[in-house]
C-alpha cells in the first residue's frame, strides 16, 4: 500500500477505528483512562513508523497489538492500582486477533452505568467513545476545562476501582439501562442544539457527535425501537437548524420557520429511522419525541400544523413519563385547539414544581398565554422572568418585542 | 472482587419498634445472611453495638485524643455490615438492593483495596 501521506490515513483509521480499540482495551484491562493512552500511543507511533515501513495491511489489528503492549507496560509501572490477574490476562491473549470483537457496547454501558454520576455520562461518553477532548467537552456544558477534566478522570477512576462491569445488561435490566445511553447522548445532543446558529462550533459539533453515536447505537442494537426513536428525533431536530434564525440573526419560532431551508435530505432519514422503530410495536419517549417533531415537519408538505395529532402525542407523552416539560410544551399544542384559559388550567398543573419555576420555557409559554387571553399585566411579569432568564440574546430580544408589544395592542 | 456493604440506619427507629416488629428484623437479617451464604458469596459480616457505646481515637497536637462516641454525629450511624465476594459491582448492588438495610436505612457499596 503506498504510503505517501500517512497522517490522513492514520487519522482515518482513527477515526473509523478508535471507539471499537479503545471499548475493546478497556474491557480487558477495565482501566479507562490506561486504555485511551495506551491507544493514543499507539497513533503517535503510527505516523512515526508507517511513512517508512509502510502501511500495514491490517492498521486495526496493528494499532491493537502496539496499544495492548503499551497498556501492560503501563499497568506494570502503576503497581499500586494494577491488579495482577489482570495483567496475567492481558499478557496472555496476545493471540493477533484478525477480526476485533466489538466492544463498543459493553462501553457505552459502563460509561454510563447508574453508580456513576447522571451528570456527567454524557461528557464521559463523548470522550471516551468519540475521542473529544476535556476542553471542548467543557465550554459545551458551560463547566471550566479543569473541573471537566477533573470529573472524567474521577469517573474513570470510578470505573476501575468500583468494579463496573463491561458487559451488556441482561434482559430485564437492559431497557432501564439502555434509557441511561440514550439520556446521556440526547444530553449531549441537546447541549450541542443550544447553539442555533450554529457559529458556536463547539456546540455545532457536539450535535454531529451526539447523531454519530445515535447511529452507533442503531447499529449495535438494531432492535431497540427506542435507539430508533432517538436518531429520528435528533435527526428532526438538526434538519431545521438552517431556519432557526433569520438572515438578521432573529429567532424564529418553529411554526413561523420556512420549511423551505428545512434539510429535507435529513427530514427523509428521521422518516426512515421513526418508520423502523414503529414497526417494533414497542412506544417509548423517544420515539413519541420523534413522532411530535415529523407531525410539525408535515407542514412542509401541507402548509398546516396538525395540532390535534400532536395533542394526542403529548398526551400519550405525559401519560408515559409525567415530565412537567412535556406537560408545559403540550399546552402550546392545547392552546391552538382549545384557547389560551384551557391551556392556562392545564398549565396550572405544574407551577407547583420548583424545577419548572426555575425553567425558562415555562415562563415563555406562560406569558404568551396570559397575552393571548389578554391578562396583560400578568403576561407583562411573566415575560420579564422569561426574559431574565434567557441566555441566548435572539431569543431574549425575541421576547422583549413581544412585551413591547403588549403596550401597543389596544 | 470483594466488597464491603456498610449498614447506615437512624438508631432511635428500632428502639420504637415493638418485640415482633424487632423479631422480624433479626429475622430479615438472618435470611438475608442464610443468602448469602448458600449463594457462596458471604465472607463475613456482623452487627456492632450502638454508636453510644463507641470509642474515637485520634491525634491532635502530638497527642492522642480518646472521645467518648461515634465518628460522626449524623443522623444515620453505622450499625452493621457484611463483607462478600463477588464478581463486579453490578452483583455487589444487586445483592445490597436485597439487604434489609435499604429498607430503613443506608447501605453503602464500597470495593475493597486489594493490597
Amino acid at each position: 500500500m503506498a504510503c505517501h501521506e500517512t497522517s490522513p490515513i492514520v487519522a482515518a483509521v482513527a477515526q473509523r477505528s478508535r471507539a471499537k480499540l479503545v471499548a475493546f482495551l478497556a474491557a480487558q484491562s477495565r482501566d479507562v483512562a490506561a486504555a485511551e493512552d495506551a491507544l493514543q500511543e499507539a497513533f503517535a507511533a503510527a505516523l512515526e513508523k508507517w511513512p517508512s515501513q509502510g502501511c500495514p495491511e491490517n492498521p486495526e489489528a496493528w494499532l491493537l497489538t502496539v496499544a495492548r503492549r503499551k497498556l501492560i507496560d503501563h499497568l506494570r509501572r502503576d503497581r499500586s492500582s494494577g491488579d495482577p490477574e489482570e495483567l496475567e490476562r492481558l499478557a496472555a491473549a496476545e493471540a493477533e486477533e484478525i477480526e476485533i470483537p466489538d466492544r463498543r457496547l459493553t462501553l457505552l454501558f459502563a460509561c454510563t452505568h447508574p453508580a456513576i454520576d447522571a451528570a456527567i455520562h454524557a461528557p464521559l461518553m463523548m470522550q471516551v467513545v468519540l475521542g473529544l477532548e476535556a476542553a471542548q467537552i467543557a465550554s459545551a456544558f458551560l463547566v471550566s476545562p479543569a473541573a471537566m477534566a477533573q470529573r472524567l478522570v474521577r469517573a474513570k477512576a470510578k470505573i476501575r476501582h468500583a468494579g463496573i462491569p463491561f458487559r451488556v445488561p441482561e434482559r430485564g435490566q437492559l431497557a432501564e439501562r439502555l434509557n441511561s445511553v440514550l439520556d446521556a447522548v440526547y444530553a449531549g445532543f441537546t447541549e450541542g442544539w443550544i447553539d442555533a446558529a450554529g457559529s458556536d462550533e463547539a456546540r455545532r459539533e457536539l450535535a454531529g457527535e451526539a447523531i454519530y453515536l445515535g447511529r452507533m447505537l442503531t447499529e449495535l442494537l438494531p432492535s431497540e425501537p427506542e435507539a430508533w426513536g432517538l436518531l429520528a428525533l435528533m435527526l428532526y431536530a438538526e434538519a431545521r437548524r438552517p431556519a432557526r434564525r433569520n438572515q438578521a440573526g432573529e429567532f424564529v419560532p418553529l411554526t413561523e420557520q420556512e420549511t423551505r431551508l428545512w434539510d429535507a435530505p435529513m427530514i427523509e432519514a428521521a422518516e426512515a429511522a421513526l418508520k423502523r422503530a414503529s414497526g417494533f410495536g414497542r412506544i417509548g419517549r423517544f420515539q413519541l419525541e420523534a413522532a411530535i417533531q415529523s407531525a410539525h415537519v408535515e407542514r412542509r408538505r401541507t402548509g398546516d400544523v396538525a395540532w390535534g395529532a400532536i395533542l394526542e402525542l403529548y398526551d400519550a407523552l405525559v401519560e408515559l413519563t409525567g415530565s412537567p416539560v412535556a406537560q408545559i410544551n403540550r399546552t402550546v399544542a392545547l392552546a391552538e385547539l382549545e384557547g389560551a384559559g384551557a391551556a392556562l388550567a392545564a398549565l396550572a398543573a405544574v407551577e407547583g414544581d420548583p424545577r419548572v419555576q426555575a425553567y425558562q420555557p415555562y415562563w415563555a409559554a406562560r406569558a404568551r398565554l396570559l397575552a393571548l387571553k389578554g391578562n396583560r399585566s400578568e403576561a407583562r411579569n411573566a415575560y420579564e422572568i422569561a426574559i431574565g432568564m434567557e441566555s441566548d440574546p435572539a431569543v431574549r430580544r425575541f421576547l422583549e418585542k413581544k412585551r413591547t408589544q403588549l403596550e401597543v395592542t389596544p | 472482587m470483594q466488597y464491603l456493604l456498610a449498614l447506615y440506619a437512624e438508631e432511635a427507629g428500632w428502639e420504637r419498634m415493638t418485640p415482633e416488629q424487632q423479631q422480624q428484623g433479626v429475622a430479615a437479617y438472618a435470611a438475608y445472611t442464610q443468602a448469602l451464604k448458600s449463594a457462596g458469596v458471604h465472607v463475613s459480616s456482623n452487627r456492632l453495638r450502638p454508636s453510644a457505646t463507641a470509642t474515637t481515637l485520634r491525634t491532635a497536637n502530638g497527642k492522642t485524643q480518646v472521645l467518648d462516641g461515634p465518628y460522626a454525629d449524623s443522623k444515620e450511624q453505622l450499625g452493621g455490615y457484611y463483607l462478600i465476594d463477588v464478581p463486579d459491582l453490578d452483583a455487589a448492588m444487586t445483592w445490597a438492593g436485597r439487604c434489609p438495610g435499604v429498607q430503613h436505612g443506608t447501605v453503602e457499596v464500597r470495593a475493597i483495596w486489594a493490597m
